[in-house]
């Protein structure tokens, strides 16, 4: 396991830019759906993931397009980093027909298939074995796609993780474990509830697997060690763990301010926010304040457009209800 | 005559045939490789197809069942093997709220076409935690397909539809039935999901049965000519989907039913076609459905007593004698 220190830049400005517009176009989503979550317009819950957007971002950008994206309930950044538009995200949220699952997923099951994102699962650590399915799939196939799971650090302490990674560290499979940890299992500190330090990274070495801390708030740090670590796992190395420190910037849920956290805590964090980190660094590459702002300006745009889109959609009709439980569209358990 | 083969026998000639005419199909397991499966009911199969097909498991069911999925997702025709169908309780999460689920929840976006194998039932002595008949767990929810087979053609006939159904299926193997012999199944043999078969004719009343009850119920039909009673056997073979349209029809002649289900009474499978045949057969039927279920009780461990508490000939015989006395 290491910690990383370093702080160069490794890309170019153009690239970075467009990280952050990406990044950007994330944070504005998920602000317009904590407003139309408080508007009444989006139902039961979310779990918003501004702050955890350069883990996404960073991430998607060393994938190919075919590999595969698993994510959690706490997953509309991983959707819109590998493709999702903002319409049909929030068409989703909005319990419209033209959303991402035809609004039978909701906010917590965001699944892009066509684009490798294969789905955002609710049972916490329940997809890590979906993701090492998938990679045991690629291998089989031959064709040196990866499988990434993102999770949550609440998640490392459910046995799934440990089954997932002792099974995909014996079969060496091409699938990376990233975990996002965020301080908080929900509304606990995840110190509180786990017996080592790092959730993640400190159990990696007990399935002698390879395992990196980094600033997950560091789009390009993310980037560049999941480059090195999807490099790994297509050579047929197997397994890598990250584990990148991040941090929300609303509560774990819909209804949940977050006083559990401590002020100074939280003062910290938003100083480290992905977004601000990426201009810091834009600047120091020479990119003038007008072209950020224009980034900024851009995902805006697209945000209210798809707002509007997804107002304008219409809800989806009943009788769908009782379709696509079988592969033939329909849903007959009996004759 | 073909020579007959044994149940279990079956099980690893219906995965091997497959295994052959697709090379999406892939096997995962506890000890289903080198070992050939502590039923040996893959045997073979690593000696013909290899560890690359074949892959033996960590005691893992979570990480199985999970493989399976994201294999499924992704291109593969994966059979997972729970060796005690005790075990799904260790992977249930997957087969109640991530394997039905994934079609519906992402829109139709993903198929799941995948099947989990699974050694089930009681009557040899394993215990409370090693013998329970625990179809009524996934018959409890909506997007898995069952299966069920009571005799090795059966076996084989619908291991190739569940195999190469797009639809997840689980798949019980019944541990009491494992020695038992049968025709071999006919090259080619494919026996359509939800297809129940009436596997004994009769007039005066409709048993059906799943799996073990049907040698049960045909036994007790044997016993019951002495007494000129006619009995019908129907083996449903699938509970999803349900033939319901076999056992009304059965119904229309006979108007008197009897559901013989090894699992408990109480949330038993029986308790849903109970329910369909009154709701939609009442006006068929002379007298009221009863139902030959496990006791309420954990399994006992000596026969004497797990005798007691699953369901037997002499205790479908004394139902079909009484209810045929109505």
């Amino acid at each position: 396991m290491t910690v990383s220190e370093d702080t160069s830049i490794t890309v170019d400005a153009g690239r970075l830019l467009e990280w952050y517009e990406q990044m950007a176009l994330i944070r504005q989503t998920e602000k317009a759906a904590y407003d139309l979550f408080m508007s009444g317009l989006v139902k039961g819950t979310t779990h918003l993931a501004a702050g955890h957007e350069a883990v996404a971002v960073g991430a998607s950008a060393a994938l190919r397009e075919d590999d595969y994206v698993f994510a959690t309930y706490r997953g509309h950044h991983h959707a819109i980093a590998r493709g999702a538009t903002p319409a049909e995200c929030l068409a989703e949220l909005m319990s419209k027909a033209t959303g991402l699952c035809k609004a039978k997923g909701g906010s917590m099951h965001l699944t892009k298939a066509d684009r490798g994102m294969l789905g955002s699962y609710a049972i916490v650590g329940s997809h890590l074995p979906i993701a090492a399915g998938a990679a045991w799939s690629a291998k089989l196939r031959g064709t040196e796609q990866v499988a990434v799971a993102f999770f949550g650090d609440g998640a490392t302490n459910i046995g799934a993780f440990h089954e997932t990674l002792n099974m995909a560290a014996v079969w060496k499979l091409p699938v990376l474990f990233v975990c996002e940890n965020n301080l908080y299992m929900e509304y606990t500190p995840i110190s509180a509830v786990t017996a080592v330090a790092h959730p993640a990274a400190d159990r990696a070495g007990a399935y002698g697997l390879p395992a990196e801390i980094i600033d997950g708030n560091d789009v390009i740090k993310v980037h560049d060690t999941m480059e090195a670590a999807v490099s790994r796992a297509r050579e047929g190395d197997g397994p890598t763990v990250i584990e990148a420190l991040t941090y929300r910037h609303y509560g774990h849920s819909r209804s949940d301010p977050a006083k559990y956290r401590p002020t100074d805590e939280v003062e910290h964090w938003m100083q480290r926010d992905p977004l601000l980190v990426a201009r810091e660094k834009l600047t120091s590459l020479g990119v003038d304040q007008g072209e950020i702002d224009a980034a900024d300006a851009r995902a805006g745009e697209i945000v209210k457009g798809a707002i509007q889109e997804a107002k304008d959609a219409p809800y989806p009709d009943p009788a769908t209800a009782l379709i696509d439980v079988w592969a033939d569209g329909g849903a007959a358990w009996r004759n | 005559m073909a020579e007959l083969i044994t149940y279990r026998e079956a099980v690893s000639e219906g995965i091997a045939r497959e295994m052959r005419r697709d090379s999406r199909v892939v096997c995962l397991g506890e000890d289903i490789g080198a070992a050939e499966g502590v039923f040996k009911t893959t045997t073979g199969l690593f000696t013909e197809f290899g560890p690359e097909r074949v892959w033996d498991t960590p005691i893992s069911e979570q990480a199985i069942v999970g493989a399976a999925l994201g294999a499924a997702m992704t291109g593969m025709r994966p059979v997972a093997e729970i060796m005690f169908s005790d075990f799904i309780a260790c992977c249930y999460d997957y087969l109640a709220n991530e394997i039905p689920k994934m079609r519906y929840m992402t829109g139709g976006q993903v198929t799941v076409p995948l099947v989990i194998r699974t050694a089930n039932g009681g009557g040899l002595g394993f215990g409370a935690q090693h013998s329970q008949a625990v179809e009524n767990w996934v018959f409890t929810v909506p997007g898995l397909k069952i299966a069920a087979p009571s005799t090795p053609a059966d076996v084989v006939g619908l291991m190739a539809s569940a195999i190469r159904s797009d639809d997840p299926v689980v798949f019980f193997e019944h541990k009491g039935l494992l020695a038992s012999k049968g025709e071999p199944a006919p090259e080619e043999h494919v026996v359509p999901l939800g297809e129940a078969s009436v596997v004994r004719s009769g007039n005066d009343v409709t048993v059906v049965a799943l799996a073990s009850t049907v040698p049960t119920a045909l036994s007790a039909a044997e016993q019951l000519i002495a007494e000129d009673i006619s009995v019908e056997v129907i083996d449903l073979r699938c509970l999803v989907p349900l033939d319901v349209k076999t056992v009304l029809s059965s119904v229309e002649r006979t108007s008197h039913l009897i559901l013989v289900e090894e699992n408990p009474y109480q949330g038993g499978w029986g308790a849903t076609v109970a329910s369909i045949v009154a709701d939609e057969g009442f006006e068929l039927l002379d007298a009221p459905i009863r139902r030959v279920a496990a006791e309420c009780v954990p399994i006992p461990f000596a026969d004497a007593l797990e005798d007691e508490v699953i369901p037997t000939v002499e205790k479908v015989v004394e139902a079909v004698r009484r209810l045929s006395a109505f």
